[in-house]
């Protein structure tokens, strides 16, 4: 197991803790979250485009609430709130458990930027395109599936981009809801052990993440250009 | 042209003292208008006349304050399916084209029957290339609407609303985005659909196209309809000052 010791060097402290797999951990918490997010936040952005005002209103309220509260708090109260007072479990597991407690808190979170992202693309829609899908008698939900939202999608691709990055960076407050072999959680563990190599650890997990979210930039940024829609 | 008989035919678009207001500006005062089966109404009249919004309010794009609009004898339903099914029934032809951009020129004009029509896929297709070819455009089918000219693109918007078999076809100022060179060939679509008995709604400042297809003028200004003759009537003894003064404006270059 571990050495106690400050004295390990820095190639030791791979054999010692595994970041690489601590970075696959936030990965999948990432893919799991942004996957429901973008499910949610495609929903709400419907909602807030509908002609029914009610559900205008709880597309909006919604966004209002998630997007303003810190991601930190609806963590906590997941895992003390819903989890341990109310008794809400997603596996008898708990490592399991805190995981998908913490892909819930993200999602819910992130779905109130995916959905101001996709309707920032609804808004690159012209008008006349929901008109004509009106003028040859599409009702709203087709005429939003077939026409807005292929053209939404393919403008708010840079959005969304942020969006996953944010994502990304966001999933390390995970460790808040006890999933312990994320990345923030392994490198408060290296840290506490081995003092002497404080900033060696730090640039290991802050280049880590340079690493695994430069990438998503360019490719959103190369994708937005390419699926712009020529007007 | 035969006048007498449209008069007594079925009306399919009724227009009963309809009102509109866009704030306080009151865009729609007390029209009553018919337009009979197989008739060709052109609308002419200065801009901010309320031309446009009477042609939206048909297929209520733009719903009115007051009054009633029936199509081919049933009032327009407020929003939902009935309502859906009915602008299925009716043509328009936008200024702006509005072609579905991200989808090709064939698709453009099988959206319509397949998705709400439930046409076969291949059967559509069939139809939607004949259509193509009746506006000129069939070597374009492959192409997205941005890679067509803005007469090519309008001639198949034009396809895209024939594929539903509409009832009625409106013509929101159907030439007023075109470059010159490409009204001809927009307005050559329209005369054949007009000489093959479509029912027509077109706004239109061409008063060519007025006097070669139309079978009634309908002059409006602030909202009113001012003045309605046959093309010959209207155009060679407009009997309002105001008919009078717009025709002297655009016939005298």
């Amino acid at each position: 197991m571990r050495t106690l010791g400050s004295d390990s060097g820095f190639g030791e402290l791979f054999k010692q803790y595994d970041v690489l797999g601590a970075f696959w951990v936030n990965i999948q918490l990432t893919l799991w979250s942004a996957l429901f997010a973008l499910v949610i936040g495609t929903v709400l952005a419907l909602f807030r485009i509908s002609p029914v005002g009610s559900l205008r209103w709880a597309g909006t309220a919604y966004v209002t609430v998630f997007r303003n509260t810190p991601l930190t708090i609806i963590m906590v109260f997941l895992t003390l709130g819903v989890w341990a007072q109310l008794h809400v479990t997603l596996s008898d597991d708990l490592q399991k458990n805190f995981f998908r407690l913490a892909i819930v808190g993200l999602s819910v979170y992130t779905a109130s930027f995916v959905c101001e992202a996709i309707r920032s693309g609804v808004n690159t829609v012209p008008v006349g395109q929901a008109e004509a899908a009106r003028a040859i008698g599409l009702t709203f939900l087709p005429a939003a599936r077939i026409v807005i939202l292929p053209q939404a999608f393919r403008g708010s691709v840079a959005p969304l981009g942020s969006t996953l990055i944010a994502l990304t960076k966001n999933s390390t407050v995970a460790s808040v809801v006890g999933v312990s072999t994320e990345t923030s959680s392994l490198m408060k563990n290296m840290l506490e052990f081995n003092s002497s190599l404080l900033v060696a650890i730090f640039l290991t997990f802050a280049i880590g993440y340079v690493i695994l979210v430069i990438p998503v930039g360019f490719a959103t940024t190369a994708l937005s250009r390419r699926l712009a829609v020529q007007r | 042209m035969a006048e007498v008989t449209h008069s007594t035919s079925t009306p399919v678009v009724e227009l009963v003292g309809v009102n509109k207001h866009f704030g306080e500006l009151h865009v729609l005062r007390d029209i009553d208008l018919t337009v009979s089966k197989g008739e060709v109404l052109v609308v002419v009249g200065p801009s901010g006349s309320g031309k446009s919004t009477m042609c939206r309010a048909i297929n209520r794009l733009e719903p009115i304050d007051s009054g009633t609009i029936r199509v081919d004898g049933v009032p327009l339903p407020e929003e939902g399916r009935p309502l859906a099914r009915l602008r299925s029934d009716v043509g328009m032809v936008f200024q702006s084209f509005n072609l579905f951009a991200h989808r090709s020129v064939l698709d453009n004009v099988t959206l319509g029957p397949v998705k709400v029509r439930k046409v076969k896929k291949a059967e559509a297709k069939d139809e939607a290339m004949e259509l193509l070819s009746r506006v000129g455009v069939q070597d374009q089918a492959d192409k997205l609407p941005a890679q067509l000219s803005g007469g090519q693109q309008q001639r198949v918007a034009i396809a895209r609303a024939l594929a539903m078999h509409p009832k009625v076809m409106l013509f929101d100022e159907p030439t007023s985005a075109l470059d010159p060179e490409m009204v001809g060939e927009v307005l050559d679509v329209m005369v054949s659909l007009a000489r093959d008995g479509m029912t027509m709604v077109v706004v239109t400042h061409e008063m060519g196209f007025a006097r070669k297809a139309g079978d009634r003028v309908v002059f409006m200004a602030d909202g009113q309809l001012v003045e309605q003759a046959t093309p010959d009537e209207f155009f060679t003894h407009p009997q309002s000052t105001r008919a009078q003064d717009f025709l002297s404006k655009i016939l005298s270059h």
